[in-house]
């Protein structure tokens, strides 16, 4: 079973998003020992011992810099794509806590939105940035 | 009429064959030592190896036929991205090489690529360490001419740092192994994985002559 569907189905943790099942499209981002893992192609076997961190689990109130941007920048368009995008930006942010343009490219490359809301998830990320040095 | 009878003599004669094989002798020694016009040995001086200018270069094709197959050069491309499929297309969501090769920030390739191929067409394979060259070593297969190839192949600041007996035992790697279980809908190398070993080291041990230019 990918872990994705022991998320959602057997934990209980719908927030992580089925998109497309070959890890193509990021929606089903989710971090496992600190990494951007697609969870629709990762094999439980392989969760077995590491830490797993949900988009539910970001933060305990919701108020990561991230889901603060999201919310400023007024981001999501139908927001299905939006978990794992804030999944990835969130380990963008741990590594590259001022990003360039270029390093959101390179980092954010991998979630697709369908709606075309990048512009502002680049915004989003800028403005979460300065929100994690206050 | 006098220099005639002393050739003629049996002594004079068997020293005259004697030189004339030492010199034949001599002459073969030396073309297979140096650069000659059909192929360059590329492995230093003191490795031993059997040399053999022709059979290494015939080996060699085959070992290129495979190093410029897809299952090999999708990831030791000339760029920074590698490619993906028979297509040889930049691999999908541009994933770069980053220092180590193996990937970037949420793109690092075990983020996907896991231990083993993942089931299903278009899903990511797998092997253990899947990676890029590092970036200060690309180990670029991509665009690479059989020449350039073979001499990139031995040339130790240009393949990690690996000695013949490192170089011999590469052919055992796990990611070059996984070329020929790539996983369904990825074709594979144009000979076996056995074939290509026995090239290999053929190549290696007999010089690793480089093709002509």
């Amino acid at each position: 079973m990918p872990l994705l569907w022991f998320l959602r189905d057997v934990v209980g943790l719908t927030g992580t998003k089925y998109g497309c099942g070959v890890a193509q499209c990021g929606a089903c981002v989710v971090h496992m020992d600190g990494e951007a893992v697609r969870s629709c192609v990762t094999k439980m076997k392989r969760a077995v011992g590491k830490e797993v961190i949900t988009i539910e689990g970001l933060s305990e109130k919701g108020d990561h810099p991230l889901q603060v941007a999201w919310k400023d920048v007024d981001v999501p368009q139908c927001g299905y794509c939006h978990a794992g995008q804030i999944m990835s930006a969130a380990v963008l942010l741990r590594e590259r806590p001022n990003p360039t343009d270029q390093d959101i490219d390179d980092a954010m490359t991998g979630n697709i939105c369908r709606c075309g809301t990048y512009s502002r998830i680049r915004q989003a990320i800028h403005h979460a940035a300065s929100l994690q040095k206050k | 009429m006098k220099i005639l009878n002393n050739i003629k003599s049996k002594g004079t004669y068997k020293l005259a064959l004697t030189l004339s094989v030492i010199g034949l002798f001599l002459t073969v020694l030396v073309s297979a030592f140096t650069s000659d016009s059909r192929s360059e040995n590329t492995l230093e001086p003191d490795t031993r190896v059997k040399k053999d200018s022709i059979q290494s270069v015939e080996a060699f094709k085959k070992v290129y036929a495979v190093l410029q197959s897809p299952r090999c050069v999708n990831c030791h491309p000339s760029g920074d991205i590698p490619l993906q499929g028979d297509e040889r297309k930049l691999h999908a969501m541009f994933p770069k090489r980053g220092p180590e090769g193996k990937g970037m920030l949420t793109m690092k390739c075990n983020n996907c690529h896991q231990d083993e191929n993942t089931a299903g067409l278009k899903t990511p394979p797998g092997s253990p360490n899947w990676h890029l060259p590092p970036a200060d070593m690309k180990m670029v297969f991509e665009g690479k001419s059989a020449y350039e190839l073979a001499k990139q192949l031995v040339d130790r600041k240009q393949n990690g740092n690996k000695d013949l007996k490192a170089l011999i035992a590469h052919a055992d790697d796990g990611l070059v192994k996984w070329g020929w279980e790539p996983g369904e809908g990825r074709t594979l190398p144009p000979i076996s994985h056995a074939a290509f070993k026995e090239a290999w080291i053929t190549w290696l041990t007999t010089g690793a002559y480089a093709p002509t230019k």
